[in-house]
């Protein structure tokens, strides 16, 4: 009985510790909203933005999912090419975790980016290899039969390909989360994020990248790769407190696109809101000062192609 | 050893309730949040949570020039209206939803491309509760095809 007491006494001491540590973090959880007198024409690095985190809070990390990524090069005028595909026979390859989840993004990017080109059969095909390494991940309701028939009978209809895939991904990522499989969830992000690069580099190939809409497009990659960093560095560890090899490993294979994006320089000014906005749609006003020379953008290229096809392989 | 028993007791029933809770987010978050990007295409991505009122969360994305974006945040009924701030890197807030009558889209464009932070947070409600309301919440994001 004692010592039921004793065991009682401590679970007591733990609940109210507790209670006074989230008390504790909702306090710290205040922000400082208070803007500073900027002009438009002052600059900032990409990574100032996370200056004061607050780690006591519950943090989101988006990157750019396969849908945008594949939106992003479209509107930056790229052309359709099925050459910078992952060849859908690599989809029998992969075994281990790391590479199924990294080449389920890929092959979500490249499915997002066939039919954004009305590409059908080729959307086809590849939604059938998402499927494959989805249920192989676990995730067997991420394409289900009723979703693969909804795209087989409205393969011309665009609104309805993208809010399918828009669906499956969904589907992957918020059964990854909700499974306590955040670290997995981040590598199927970082694998879909680099193919976009990928097929943006590649498509750029040896043009001249002055005054490249989607050099530009690519350079500014920067801003979201100190998100993947952040992301990938909040996965290290495991809900158990062991150390997530996959993650360690990944990071470390990322340092080659790092270095090459240290030496291109992009910043941001503050951004003001439009007054004179027309309609429903609020206009951000800002500027960002890109400078890459061809020496950096071909460091970029070759960095992006390299682990890329480290991925696929 | 009464109020001990108590604690025990309440401890046990919020971690029964929070598992099936935190699946629920995601039907939610399809079901529910997904309807306010109606005319938009949803990016795919998952951001959902349970919260408390009085809790806080930040989601860090990059947005590009040339898109046109609309951010959607919607809570569970057991939540008071969920308040949010769309704020630059130099903390310039560009979007409070409090002044907004609490509407819980904002549709932009912007530029140039932008990092942004998106601060969200549970207020605490003004009924007198013995203890505070938990719910789903579900930052989503749609954009418009750029013709």
């Amino acid at each position: 009985m004692q010592q039921l007491y004793f065991k009682l006494r401590l679970f007591n001491l733990v609940f109210l510790l507790g209670l006074f540590l989230l008390n504790d973090s909702c306090k710290s959880g205040k922000n400082n909203q208070q803007g500073k007198d900027v002009g438009i024409e002052d600059f900032l690095s990409e990574e100032d933005i996370f200056d004061d985190i607050d780690k006591a809070k519950k943090i989101f990390y988006s990157l750019p999912s396969p849908l945008e990524t594949a939106m992003l090069l479209k509107s930056a005028g790229i052309s359709y090419s099925e050459q910078v595909l992952n060849d859908l026979a690599n989809a029998d390859k992969y075994s281990t975790n790391k590479s199924k989840a990294l080449n389920l993004g890929i092959y979500t990017t490249d499915l997002s980016f066939a039919s954004l080109f009305d590409q059908a059969q080729t959307s086809l095909k590849y939604m059938d290899a998402t499927k494959k390494l989805a249920n192989e991940m676990g995730i067997s309701d991420a394409v289900d039969e009723e979703t693969l028939k909804r795209l087989e009978q409205n393969l011309n209809n665009r609104d309805i390909v993208m809010d399918v895939i828009s669906e499956t991904f969904l589907n992957s990522s918020s059964y990854l989360k909700e499974n306590d499989q955040q670290d997995v969830a981040a590598m199927v992000l970082v694998g879909g994020w680099i193919e976009g690069l990928y097929i943006g580099t590649q498509m750029i190939g040896d043009s001249p990248i002055e005054g490249n809409k989607l050099v530009d497009r690519i350079a500014e990659q920067k801003l979201s790769f100190s998100i993947v960093e952040r992301m990938l560095q909040d996965n290290k560890v495991n809900l158990k407190g062991e150390e997530n090899r996959d993650i360690i490993e990944l990071i470390n294979e990322l340092h080659g696109i790092e270095v090459a994006f240290d030496k291109i320089e992009v910043q941001t000014s503050a951004v003001k809101v439009d007054d004179e906005t027309v309609g429903d749609v609020t206009v951000l006003k800002s500027q960002t000062k890109i400078k890459v020379t061809p020496e950096a953008f071909k460091e970029l290229q070759s960095a992006v192609q390299s682990l890329r096809n480290n991925f696929v392989q | 050893m009464k109020k001990l028993l108590f604690y025990m007791v309440t401890l046990a029933v919020i971690s029964l309730l929070s598992i099936p809770a935190q699946a629920q987010c995601k039907g939610f978050a399809k079901k529910l949040c997904k309807l306010e990007l109606t005319g938009y295409i949803h990016d795919g991505n998952y951001h959902a949570a349970i919260l408390t009122e009085g809790e806080e969360a930040e989601l860090y994305k990059t947005f590009y020039s040339g898109q046109k974006y609309r951010l959607a945040i919607c809570g569970s009924e057991t939540l008071p209206p969920i308040e949010y701030q769309v704020v630059d890197a130099y903390k310039n807030v560009l979007f409070d939803n409090r002044q907004q009558n609490d509407v819980g889209t904002w549709d932009f464009t912007l530029e140039s491309s932008q990092q942004l932070k998106i601060i969200v947070k549970v207020p605490v409600s003004n009924q007198k509760a013995e203890f505070p309301n938990s719910g789903c919440v579900s930052i989503m994001f749609g954009f418009q095809e750029t013709k």
